[in-house]
């Protein structure tokens, strides 16, 4: 069921539900495609190339190519004095990266997934983070922390968890998570130029999935704000929030509710913190629904806050509770059916949607 | 741990005379096969658990023949051509040919010898060889600091007492380790602290007045009052600011090396470690990187003989931190701390290695740490009196240091009195200043968060002065806006 769904999402472009050839000859003038691997790798590759201070480190990101092919041919272009194979030691690279980050070079340091990232926390949090604030401006730590987040296929509960919530907590950090290729690109870039430390959250899953881009995307010199989310889709009826790989399945929730007469708007949140309350605020302002999506555990979630900060702001244009969809409770299983219930579904944000717009039973408040 | 070694050699033996008592005929085979299983490391740990992991002493003739299986069936001309070449006594395994032997033995855990520990001035300040790296200016330097440092910690560890500041650690008994080592160093050589050497931060020229307003956290603190006292930094002096988590400045010095090493700049990053902090992952994963990317780093290990109240022999088993650099591949010294001229040189031949060969050095100096761990300690509690008083009055390394400085006739008894009255009145002065200084402003609360500050911290910002000009008597009187 699970493997179906992904065939289906893999198979199409991000705009509508088309079979391939049509979409084709929709786009044959038109964008290029590109992979949000080979989005992330331009991106790495250009950024190395405009700042000598510029280096990567990591676990298998030299000669193996990349863990995950990212910073494929980096190394043959860059030499080893700047793609650097660590030894398998998360806290000893990180570590590394962040004391060579205090003297002023620019390290982008790859988790081989942001599950291994635990082991290097502290100096994330209270090194990278806080030097900044700590040293009275005195230390800036310009350092991007990149790898795979969330859910990936059949990996079980050590690779599968999502630490956007986790590192949004903390001030003196900024995390962003990207989508399509265009945010792949445009937000990897804008971490490298920018001087504190970006926790940059991936998926594995869309690493192979190939995205339109124009040819202002594909510029060296392209860059997205940090701080902005994006209106993926339009809509007056009920705002959806979601970031990464639900933004995929969100559109095509909105693609279904659509059918039923339910305009969705489907933001794009790009940006975890700094979240960017006020275009989450004006859209439901407009719609007077919200629902929110994440893959993550539910408690203390990235929907939390979002729910917060609507009930805060904009609670008298709220019509409906706040929906919030995100992963189960539970340490992510293996066997393909159970992860295929621990994860969000399409038809989990259609419901969501259609309780906000009160077109079903509400669930029962939780015992 | 030892004695599982004793059972494994006890097996050994009876393994070989099991093998030379009953297979006579086959004497020439299983002594070839012998060599082989003995030599080749992937059936050392076969042939010991096959016969240890059955029972035991009982080494009977199934385990015999697995062991016979095991040697019979792999590359018999592998086993010949090796007995036949009498050179090829080496194996060549990544990382490099190892040279063979045929003697069972572990290396000790510890050695009859422990690594001896290097001095220059005896007890009584007399000079033990032909030391000449320190002129009268640079002792009388060096002195004047070690007695201003000492002082210091007095009068702000009695600050404290008295509830002026909340807290403060000092460094009594290591002033020679803090001293020496700066005046061995360069001031472009960055510094990585632990939180036990603010007398580097006195050498490079961090005033009295800013140590006190450090500690204070008004608003003439270099650090805008956003730490807790003693967790000083100072880009200006390649400085950098205190981190409390242990041992995280080690792989981030050897970040920081490697830097300098791109950069090819004429200097080394020093990171200062304690006993205890030796035990933490981050000490392997420094020493260990900086020896691989064969980055320019000392790493100065301040073994004061406690951690809190953990004694040494709770830290660790080994030969004190000097035998553990060679673990590592990198050289290492152990020093006497109390001796000034000891650690200077030491700390100045580490730091031209460090910069010439591009490498990492290990210094251990043994300094007892006299005072308390901190102003929230009270180490009467689990160590002797007796113990500290000894290290106090006997073993301290000003006073020492001063009785070679007066030999040379380079110090007399009026300065003593003077330099004393000065630093006194200079740090009474200093507390007096910072205790009465404004704390600073509500705008330090909100910036560095970020290279800019966000959205959301200006807003609150201005939210707050709103709040705080229509309710002034619900916050402190001396925020100033």
């Amino acid at each position: 069921m699970y493997a179906i769904a992904r065939q289906r999402i893999l198979g199409q472009s991000f705009q509508k539900m088309r079979p391939a050839v049509s979409v084709l000859r929709s786009y044959s003038s038109a964008a290029k495609q590109i992979t949000v691997r080979d989005a992330l790798n331009s991106a790495l590759d250009e950024e190395m190339s405009a700042d000598p201070k510029v280096f990567l480190m990591g676990e298998e990101v030299g000669e193996y190519q990349g863990a995950y092919k990212i910073t494929k041919g980096l190394l043959e272009k860059y030499g080893p004095e700047r793609v650097l194979d660590t030894p398998i030691t998360e806290a000893g690279f990180t570590g590394i990266g962040v004391g060579a980050a205090y003297y002023g070079l620019k390290p982008v340091v790859e988790f081989m997934t942001f599950n291994f990232s635990m082991q290097a926390i502290d100096h994330i949090i209270n090194s990278a983070a806080k030097s900044n604030y700590m040293s009275a401006g005195q230390i800036s730590v310009p350092i991007v922390f990149r790898g795979p987040n969330g859910a990936a296929a059949g990996v079980g509960a050590q690779h599968s968890q999502c630490y956007a919530s986790w590192y949004a907590s903390c001030p003196g950090l900024k995390v962003l998570s990207p989508y399509n290729s265009e945010d792949a690109r445009g937000l990897l870039k804008a971490a490298i130029r920018d001087p504190d430390p970006v926790v940059f959250l991936e998926n594995e899953l869309l690493y192979g999935e190939s995205f339109p881009v124009s040819d202002e995307v594909l510029d060296s010199s392209f860059c997205i704000p940090i701080g902005k989310a994006k209106i993926e889709r339009e809509g007056k009826d009920v705002t959806i929030t979601a970031f990464s790989k639900m933004v995929g399945y969100a559109l095509k929730a909105a693609e279904i509710l659509e059918k039923d007469g339910i305009y969705a708007e489907v933001i794009n949140l790009r940006s975890i913190r700094p979240l960017d309350r006020s275009t989450i605020n004006t859209s439901v302002r407009k719609t007077n629904r919200l629902v929110t999506v994440e893959e993550g555990f539910p408690q203390h979630g990235v929907g939390a806050e979002i729910c917060a900060s609507v009930v805060e702001e904009s609670f008298a244009y709220l019509d409906a509770p706040v929906e919030r969809i995100a992963g189960a409770d539970v340490p992510m299983p293996y066997a393909a059916n159970l992860e295929r219930m621990a994860v969000p579904q399409i038809e989990d944000i259609v419901r969501a949607a259609k309780r906000a717009c009160y077109r079903s039973v509400p669930l029962a408040a939780a015992a | 741990m030892a004695s599982w070694g004793r059972r494994s050699s006890a097996v050994a033996h009876r393994v070989m005379a099991f093998f030379q008592v009953n297979f006579h005929d086959k004497a020439v085979r299983i002594q070839t096969s012998r060599d082989f299983v003995r030599r080749h490391p992937f059936f050392k740990p076969a042939i010991s658990s096959a016969l240890v992991a059955r029972s035991w002493p009982y080494v009977n003739m199934a385990s015999l023949i697995l062991v016979e299986r095991f040697t019979s069936s792999v590359a018999r001309s592998q086993v010949d051509s090796r007995h036949d070449n009498e050179e090829d006594r080496a194996m060549d395994f990544p990382g490099g040919k190892v040279t063979y032997t045929t003697e069972l033995k572990f290396i000790s855990g510890s050695s009859d010898k422990r690594i001896p520990c290097y001095r220059v001035l005896g007890d009584n300040g007399e000079l033990l060889n032909d030391f000449k790296e320190v002129n009268k200016e640079l002792a009388v330097k060096m002195y004047g600091d070690m007695v201003t440092l000492q002082i210091m910690d007095t009068f702000f560890y009695e600050a404290q007492r008295q509830g002026r500041i909340s807290f403060y650690m000092t460094s009594s008994g290591e002033e020679a380790v803090n001293i020496s080592s700066a005046a061995a160093l360069s001031k472009d050589d960055i510094i990585m602290p632990q939180y036990r050497e603010h007398g580097i931060l006195l050498w490079r020229g961090f005033t009295l007045q800013e140590f006190a307003n450090q500690c204070f956290g008004n608003k003439d603190d270099v650090g805008k009052g956003r730490q807790m006292p003693m967790h000083y930094g100072s880009r200006k002096l390649n400085f950098v600011t205190v981190s409390s988590p242990i041992a995280t400045q080690l792989p981030q010095a050897a970040g920081m090396a490697y830097s300098l090493k791109m950069d090819k700049k004429d200097a080394c990053v020093v990171a200062f470690i304690g006993d205890g902090g030796t035990s933490e992952g981050d000490f392997h994963a420094g020493l260990n990187f900086a020896a691989v990317m064969e980055a320019p780093v000392i790493f100065v290990c301040r073994n004061n003989g406690w951690a809190i109240s953990t004694p040494i022999s709770e830290q660790f088993r080994s030969d004190g931190v000097a035998v553990k650099g060679q673990a590592y591949g990198i050289p290492s010294i152990r020093v006497d701390g109390t001796d000034a001229l000891a650690v200077y040189s030491a700390i100045r031949a580490a730091r031209n290695m460090a910069v010439n060969e591009q490498r990492p050095v290990l210094v251990e100096t043994l300094a007892y740490r006299v005072g308390h761990h901190s102003t929230s300690d009270d180490s009467t509690k689990y160590r002797s009196l007796d113990e500290i008083e000894h290290w106090k009055m006997d073993r301290d390394p000003v006073n020492r240091f001063r009785k070679w400085v007066e030999l040379n006739g380079w110090w007399s008894e009026r300065e003593e009195t003077e330099l004393r009255s000065n630093v006194k009145k200079q740090l009474m002065k200093a507390i007096q200043v910072a205790g009465g200084t404004k704390k600073p402003p509500l705008t330090a609360l909100f910036t560095d968060v970020y290279d800019l500050p966000p959205s959301n911290l200006v807003e609150q910002e201005k939210q707050l002065k709103e709040t705080i000009n229509k309710y002034p008597l619900d916050f402190p009187p001396d925020v100033s806006l």
